[in-house]
This record gives C-alpha cells, sequence and structure tokens, in this order.
C-alpha cells in the first residue's frame, strides 16, 4: 500500500515527462506516416513478400515435404514432354493474345474517337462490357456457345454453308477458341486505355500537321504513335503478364484438356499442386512465369516512371 | 487538248480545283465516318453477342434447349422459371451471401488500408517511402497464380481452407496495391496550398485527410472502390484453390463448380445462374461508369 502511494506519488513527475517525449515522439510525422502505412506493409509483407519467398523454398522439396531435393522439381519438369507443351502452349496463347487484343482495341479506340463526341459515351459504355462480367462467368456462356452437341456458333456456321468446327474437342481448335474468349474479354480494356491516351494528344499537333499537309497515315506514324508510345507500351506488358497468368478462362472453358494440351502455366500449376497434391511441384510450375514476369515489370516500371517525370 | 484546255481555262482554274480540293476531304471525312460506324456496330455485335445469348438460353425451357437442329438464337416461348428456380435454391443464396459477405468486408479493409497509407505516401515524406511506393507497384503486378500454392499452404496453415474468412484474408493482396496505386496519384494531386492552409488553421493530421483529402479526392475513392468490389465479386483463383466444401463457396466459383453438373441437362439454370451472378458488377458499371473508367486508366495515367 505504502509502496502503491509513494509510486503513485513519484508517478506523476516522471509520466507527464515520459508522455511528454512519447507525445512528441507520436506527433512526428515520420511516426504517424509509419503507423498509417503500417497495415499496407503488413499485407505487402505478409501475403506477397512471404508467399513469394516461400514458393521458392517449397519448390525445392520433396513431395510429402520432408526432404530437400535442391532442382530436382524443375529438372523433373523440363524433362516432361506435358510441362515442354505447357511452356509453349503459354507463350503461344499470352503473345496471340495479347497481339490481338492490342490491335483490335487500337482499331476500335481509333474509330470510336473519329465519331463525334456525343455518341463516344454510349458506344463506350456497351463496348466495354465484357470487361465488366467477371471472367469465369463468361466463359461459361462461350463455353455453352461451344457445346458440341448444341453449338450457336455452329449452327451460324451451318447456316451459312460452312462446316461445323470441333470448338473443344480438338486441340487446335481449342487453343484458338481459349485465345477467342481472351481477345474477347480483353480487347475492350485496351480501348479504353488507347482511347483516354489519345484524347490527351493535343489537338494542335494535328492542326499543325494538317497545316504541313501530312495524310492520315503520317498523323498516325509521326503524331499519334509516338504520343502514346509509352501507354502503348505499359498497357501491353501489363496484359502481358495478365494474360501469361490467366487462370479462369482455362478452367472453365477446357480444364487443360484435351489430353492437357490447352494448358498454360496457371492452370497446370493447379492440377499439379493443388489437385494431385504435388505442392512442391506445383509451386515450381508458377515459379516458371516469374522470369517473364520480373522482365515485363522492370520494363513497366521504367515506363512509368518516365512518364511520371513527364509530367511532373 | 488537255494542255490546251488547262491552258484556256488558266485563271479561273484554281477556284475549282480549290472546291474539289474540299469536296475530296468532305468525302473523306464522311468515309471515316462510315467506317468508324460500321466497324464499332460490327465490334458492338460481337462483343455483346455472348452475355446476350446466355439471356437467351436463360429464357428457354429445357425441352426447347435440348431441341435439336433449330435455330438456338430464337426464343419461342420465353420463361422466366429458370431465374425462379436458382433464386430459390439454398445453395444459389448461400453462394450469393458469401460472396456479399466477403467483398464487403475486403473493400472496406482495402478502402481503410489504401487510403491511409497513399495519405501517409503522398505527402508524409519518410524514411522508405519512395522505395515502399515502387513496392505497391511492383506488388500490383505480381498475378494470383503465382502465390496461390504457397497461400495454400498459409491459409491451411492457419486453418482457413474452406472458410469465407480465409478469402477476406487473402482477397486484399488483390486489391490493395492498386487502390493504394491510384490513391497517392489523386492525392497527389491535391495542391499543396490546402494542406499549408489546414496545417496553419491548427489541422490534426487525422482532420486534414478527413476533412480535405477525403472529401477532395472522393471521385477517386469512388472508383477504388468500385475497382475493390469489382475485384472481389469476380476473385476465381483464390476461392477455386482454398473452396471445396460448397457452403462456403462464393459466386463464381460456386456457379462454375456446383451448377455444372454433367450429366443433368440445366443449361438454362446455368445460364441465369451466371447472369444473377454477374449482375452485381454490371449495375456498379451502369449507374457509376465515368467512375469505373476513371479507375481503369487511372493505373497508367495517374500516379
Amino acid at each position: 500500500m505504502a509502496n502503491g502511494t509513494l509510486v503513485a506519488g513519484t508517478m506523476p513527475v516522471a509520466a507527464t515527462e515520459r508522455s511528454g517525449s512519447l507525445k512528441r515522439f507520436a506527433r512526428r510525422r515520420s511516426t504517424i506516416a509509419f503507423v498509417m502505412t503500417l497495415p499496407l506493409i503488413l499485407i505487402i509483407a505478409g501475403l506477397v513478400a512471404y508467399p513469394a519467398a516461400y514458393a521458392i523454398y517449397l519448390s525445392t522439396l520433396n513431395r510429402r515435404m520432408t526432404a530437400f531435393i535442391g532442382l530436382g522439381n524443375f529438372e523433373i519438369l523440363l524433362d516432361s514432354e506435358t510441362f515442354m507443351m505447357v511452356i509453349w502452349q503459354s507463350c503461344f496463347f499470352a503473345i496471340t493474345a495479347v497481339l490481338l487484343k492490342a490491335l483490335i482495341g487500337f482499331w476500335l479506340a481509333h474509330m470510336l474517337h473519329h465519331i463525334p463526341n456525343k455518341g463516344q459515351r454510349k458506344w463506350r459504355g456497351m463496348l466495354l462490357v465484357p470487361w465488366v462480367i467477371p471472367p469465369a462467368l463468361s466463359t461459361l456462356g462461350w463455353w455453352w456457345m461451344f457445346d458440341p452437341n448444341y453449338s450457336s456458333i455452329n449452327w451460324l456456321l451451318w447456316t451459312f454453308g460452312f462446316p461445323s468446327i470441333p470448338w473443344l474437342g480438338d486441340h487446335w481448335w481449342a487453343r484458338i477458341a481459349v485465345i477467342i474468349v481472351n481477345v474477347w474479354y480483353g480487347s475492350p480494356f485496351f480501348m479504353i486505355m488507347y482511347l483516354a491516351a489519345l484524347k490527351s494528344v493535343p489537338e494542335q499537333l494535328y492542326e499543325a500537321a494538317a497545316i504541313d499537309g501530312a495524310d492520315g497515315w503520317q498523323r498516325l506514324s509521326f503524331i499519334t504513335l509516338p504520343m502514346m508510345r509509352n501507354i502503348i507500351s505499359i498497357t501491353v506488358l501489363f496484359s502481358l503478364i495478365v494474360t501469361f497468368a490467366n487462370y479462369d478462362i482455362v478452367r472453365v472453358l477446357t480444364n487443360g484438356g484435351p489430353r492437357d494440351l490447352t494448358h498454360v502455366f496457371a492452370s497446370y500449376a493447379f492440377q499439379v499442386g493443388i489437385l494431385s497434391a504435388n505442392i512442391p511441384r506445383g509451386a515450381a510450375v508458377s515459379l516458371f512465369m516469374l522470369p517473364m514476369l520480373a522482365v515485363a515489370s522492370f520494363f513497366i516500371l521504367r515506363g512509368v516512371m518516365r512518364r511520371n517525370r513527364e509530367e511532373a | 487538248m488537255a494542255n490546251g484546255v488547262s491552258a484556256a481555262t488558266g485563271p479561273r482554274r484554281d477556284v475549282p480545283a480549290i472546291y474539289s480540293k474540299v469536296g475530296s476531304l468532305h468525302r473523306e471525312r464522311v468515309w471515316a465516318l462510315r467506317t468508324a460506324y460500321a466497324s464499332l456496330v460490327v465490334a458492338a455485335i460481337v462483343l455483346l453477342t455472348p452475355p446476350v445469348y446466355m439471356l437467351i438460353t436463360a429464357l428457354k425451357t429445357s425441352a426447347e434447349i435440348a431441341a435439336q437442329g433449330a435455330n438456338p438464337w430464337i426464343v419461342r416461348d420465353p420463361t422466366l422459371s429458370n431465374f425462379t428456380e436458382i433464386l430459390s435454391r439454398p445453395l444459389f443464396q448461400t453462394f450469393f451471401l458469401n460472396s456479399v459477405i466477403v467483398t464487403v468486408l475486403v473493400v472496406a479493409i482495402t478502402m481503410v488500408v489504401s487510403v491511409l497509407a497513399a495519405f501517409a505516401l503522398s505527402r508524409m515524406r519518410f524514411w522508405g517511402s519512395q522505395v515502399l511506393a515502387t513496392g505497391v507497384f511492383l506488388t500490383y503486378l505480381v498475378p494470383d497464380t503465382l502465390l496461390f500454392i504457397p497461400l495454400y499452404q498459409i491459409v491451411g496453415g492457419l486453418g482457413l481452407l474452406n472458410s469465407i474468412w480465409g478469402l477476406v484474408l487473402v482477397y486484399p493482396t488483390l486489391t490493395v496495391p492498386f487502390c493504394t496505386w491510384i490513391m497517392i496519384g489523386y492525392f497527389a494531386s491535391i495542391p499543396r496550398e490546402l494542406d499549408e492552409a489546414a496545417l496553419i488553421d491548427g489541422a490534426t493530421w487525422p482532420q486534414m485527410l478527413l476533412r480535405i483529402f477525403v472529401p477532395v479526392a472522393l471521385p477517386g475513392i469512388i472508383a477504388a472502390t468500385i475497382f475493390a468490389f469489382t475485384v472481389s465479386w469476380a476473385a476465381f483463383v483464390y476461392p477455386t484453390a482454398f473452396i471445396t466444401q460448397p457452403t462456403e463457396m462464393p459466386l463464381t466459383i460456386g456457379v462454375v463448380s456446383q451448377l455444372v453438373r454433367g450429366d443433368t441437362f440445366a443449361w438454362g439454370q446455368i445460364m441465369a445462374g451466371a447472369l444473377l451472378a454477374a449482375l452485381p458488377p454490371v449495375i456498379v458499371y451502369a449507374f457509376l461508369m465515368d467512375y469505373y473508367i476513371a479507375g481503369l486508366t487511372a493505373g497508367a495515367t495517374k500516379g
């Protein structure tokens, strides 16, 4: 008790001193800023950086995760014909789809830019619908349109006198079908990005070019494309990452089939890691995406930084 | 001959030449416009066909869907029974509820985390803030398909597999980096005179954030909220990996894995379910299109 009062008696002085410095510490800008960013840091460190490192660790274990086997999983994967097919298919799928999306998006953005301002909003609103629907659900609709017995696309082909196509039964057609769905889903995004970029090109440049007698092609290659170069490269690289890592379309449309010939990295990692319960090898499969990702990210970041500097 | 004519009409040649030039320019414009509209009409047809066909199927009876050889693009006797049936299925209602719970929580977490962090990163320079801002952007570039296997182990270690709480835990990795990034852009565009005025008036940091930054950057906050909403509503990889028990599934994976049962012929119901599941983001888009597009383009044009 006496002890208590003694402590209580001496407390106030120390407390005010301490709370004073604490308060000062708490009021310091950097402290407040750190506290405010702490949740973000925790999410990035705990749920992105740590899992990424953990994936590398996992990929060096044996199937039952009891022993370290170094690069064994990678060796086995690179020896397997199925996985070589997965690498090939992932690259083919991503590159073809991104190219088509970029070209179609660019074309549509141009066409939208041409028509009177009043109508643009309406058209833009309509054309962006594929991007708004969750892809897993819209792919379900595509799956039904590709159905072997009831394909409505084949019905149209048949009506116009073309032979019907085994969309998901033949591996080449299945690959094309996956690309079609991805292009359908992604080109509106490119269109919107390019339209925003087109709008930011100053009108005076075109006026000056018109006075100098530039034709449409020259205007495109000497004004529009150079002005949009940065945003085009950012969008393409970004889409390359997303397309390369795509999962939902392949999962819903073909689920890797026929005969594992349409698997991309993500769907194959899922099949090996989760469905066949070989976590380490699944982790190894998904890590194959890393090099491409790192290269693309480096260039995107450089593009974004450059853009910021230009705007600043 | 031709030479003679041109020489004879020499003095008057200029006027018609200019007229014809103007005429060709005009004709060029008209053609450009026609090409534009033609391309847009074709694009609109191609882009809108799948959802429209889903609706067509959803309005048919099972017998009509199964009728082979008939034109699949028209509905002979439309019915809403697929929609009422799917809506009255308890499992579908559970999916819907799960999606709503997960999405609402994730959006709330995302907005609190990213607005706080973006405010600190855009206005209070501190040690490592530049690195962190770059790190946020890099995190946004890491796809979910790279992380789902280690996260499967981590979420499993926490005992959260087969639970919507596992999804609430991991979905912020999809939403927070991008939302923080675009909020940094929006906050950075607010003139510094505003915070100086507030500081002179004795505002504290929280007051500054709530009274000035949030109201001024409201369009950005709406855009970020829409982004977080659509991403967590449409998330597919994580629920597919973490959840195998139907009662814990959100809509996307629920519709894809539980309604599709090869043996039955429930295409009308599947399509009705998929359309209903896609409805919330479409409604948000329809009403807030400008914010939606601002959020979409902000990643590359702002920040």
